[in-house]
């Protein structure tokens, strides 16, 4: 009998895995597709190493911080800070119509460039930190209060308002327009008062990590594996039926695979709960391969969050493929690796656009292939914009659509951040079945990370059973 | 196990929980929150560990004998002075 079946094998459902066989339990971690990693995963194509999903990890403290939730994963995990190998960003920008505001992994860099930008504010975003500082992460009240509107008792200019929420949304919020205060206090912390760093390897790196220490531990993983149902009887989860038939039955189960979509994986047909909304943000990602370093055409920037007018969108687009008004440039050639001459071998920018998946989805996959290549163009076009032109320099193109994102996450929709509806304490109608990842709360990946850590420790390790 | 062997062991624990601290200069009658930062989590680890390598229970309620490396020490020593040092 396994102890803990885990359903997906990306961050949080291997970091899970790894606490619970650490102590001693029997776990099997179920993953539908081919790979690990889910949202972040990794492929290699026409001989080049590509990432999905990362872009650079938020939460970054250096070597030595003992506070905050990195310091807080390696410790649950017993890693140590340099088997994730983080290197820090050159720096990043907001830019939008005239205005850009730089920042990095001090917070001063930010608070010198509203100072620059919007000096009247400089008071009020001293307030805005003060606030940060306060909030209290266990409190579910204040979490979903709106930043639009607890920001604008704080601004008094529009613009700066915009600008933050840009960023943060992009990174990590599963709703639509607003956002609730808890993410957004949540995401400044670990963007702006922490900061960003990426492994020179990429998320190959740490998913190896998490993957060996898995195994060393004695925890199994089945690729290949998809929940095709869980298995309920009398209020409880006893199993899970596999797509091939196999049926295997655990003591309890903890599911990344959303909350919405694990809902559906039941089996029960009397639960009477409301039926969960499902997340509707969705991403294209262009990559384009140049024959130079990105600081050699001038852009020297780690990540770009750009925005083409005064306000900021932030909805699926409905009668469009995507929505190309604000997007995400990143170049993982602009992070701070450990000696010169270590730089990627290629020069990389990829391009982060909101896209509608029932559109892209219902495409013909003739017109899916030539869709690709128009909104590739597009893409590029929106987004030179704001860096320098790097379209004469492309030597090799990739692409994915929510439709790549739904058949590595199975997230419906493909939403990146999942469900706009939390479930902070992972609880689900059933005792025995909890919920990890994205829609338990924590976003990024050391948000997963950390996500998967503490439902491990909350509701399936107890330290009074023998 | 004596005081000491018993000392030697939670440093052990330490270690294995936070890899990157020097644990050289821990002083036994200061808190561990203070020194290590450790948080909730941690402590909950140090019991886990304590059952794993040696199947002692420490119950929720004691949790707080925990706090510095002093009082680890006292508390332990009567539940492990009959198990051998490996």
């Amino acid at each position: 009998m396994i102890d803990t079946l885990i359903i997906g094998a990306g961050m949080s459902g291997l970091s899970a895995g790894i606490r619970l066989a650490y102590y001693d339990q029997r776990v099997c971690i179920c993953e539908r597709h081919t790979t690990i990693g889910g949202l972040n995963s990794f492929y290699r194509l026409r001989g080049r190493d590509y990432d999905v999903g990362l872009h650079a990890i938020t939460n970054f403290t250096p070597r030595g911080t003992k506070k905050g939730p990195l310091a807080r994963l390696l410790r649950q995990l017993r890693f140590k800070w340099d088997d994730f190998a983080l290197a820090p960003q050159k720096g990043s920008a907001v830019a939008f119509p005239g205005v850009r505001l730089n920042f990095g992994n001090e917070i001063g860099i930010l608070e010198a460039e509203v100072r620059r930008a919007f000096p009247r504010q400089v008071d009020n975003f001293q307030k805005l930190l003060g606030a940060i500082v306060d909030y209290d992460d266990l409190n579910q009240d204040l979490f979903a209060l709106s930043a639009r509107q607890t920001l604008g008792e704080i601004f008094t200019d529009p613009l700066l308002i915009e600008m933050l929420l840009c960023p943060l949304m992009w990174y990590g919020n599963a709703r639509e327009d607003d956002m609730d205060w808890g993410q957004f206090c949540i995401m400044f912390r670990s963007i702006f008062l922490e900061g960003m760093a990426r492994p020179f390897r990429g998320v190959r790196l740490i998913l190896k990590n998490l993957v060996r220490r898995f195994r060393e531990l004695g925890g199994e993983l089945r690729l290949r594996s998809g929940v095709q149902r869980i298995k309920v009887e009398d209020g409880r989860a006893v199993g899970v039926i596999l797509d091939d038939g196999t049926e295997l039955l655990a003591k309890r189960i903890l599911s990344s695979a959303g909350i919405v979509e694990t809902m559906r994986l039941c089996s029960d047909p009397t639960t009477t709960e409301r039926p969960q909304r499902a997340g509707q943000l969705s991403f294209i990602e262009t990559v384009s391969v140049l024959d130079q370093q990105p600081e050699a055409l001038g852009h020297d920037r780690t990540i770009v969050f750009y925005n083409d007018s005064d306000r900021f969108h932030w909805r699926k687009p409905s009668d469009e493929l995507c929505d190309l008004r604000t997007g995400v440039i990143c170049s993982p050639n602009n992070f701070l690796y450990d000696s010169e001459e270590e730089q990627l071998a290629d020069g990389v920018i990829r391009i982060t656009a909101i896209a509608n998946h029932e559109r892209w989805a219902a495409l013909s996959d003739e017109a899916y292939a030539l869709e690709k290549l128009r909104w590739y163009d597009r893409t590029a076009a929106a987004a030179v914009r704001f860096m320098p032109d790097f379209r004469g320099r492309v030597i090799d193109t990739d692409m994915f659509t929510p439709k790549t994102i739904h058949r590595f996450t199975w997230h419906d929709n493909g939403a990146v951040y999942g469900a706009p509806d939390k479930q902070l304490d992972g609880a689900t109608p059933f005792q025995n079945l909890f919920i990890c990842g994205t829609d338990q709360g924590f976003v990024g990946i050391i948000g997963a990370i950390v996500s998967g850590i503490t439902m491990a420790n909350r509701h399936c390790l107890n330290a009074a059973e023998p | 196990m004596t005081p000491a062997e018993i000392r030697d062991e939670v440093l052990d624990i330490l270690s294995n929980i936070t890899p990157d601290d020097d644990l050289g200069g821990l002083v036994d009658d200061k808190p561990f929150r203070e020194q290590l930062e450790l948080d909730s989590m941690d402590f909950l680890d140090i019991v886990m560990e304590l059952r794993k390598r040696h199947r002692v229970q420490i119950p929720e309620e004691e949790y707080g004998q925990l706090a510095s490396m002093g009082s680890t020490v006292a508390y332990l020593t009567p539940k492990m002075c009959d198990i051998v040092k490996k």
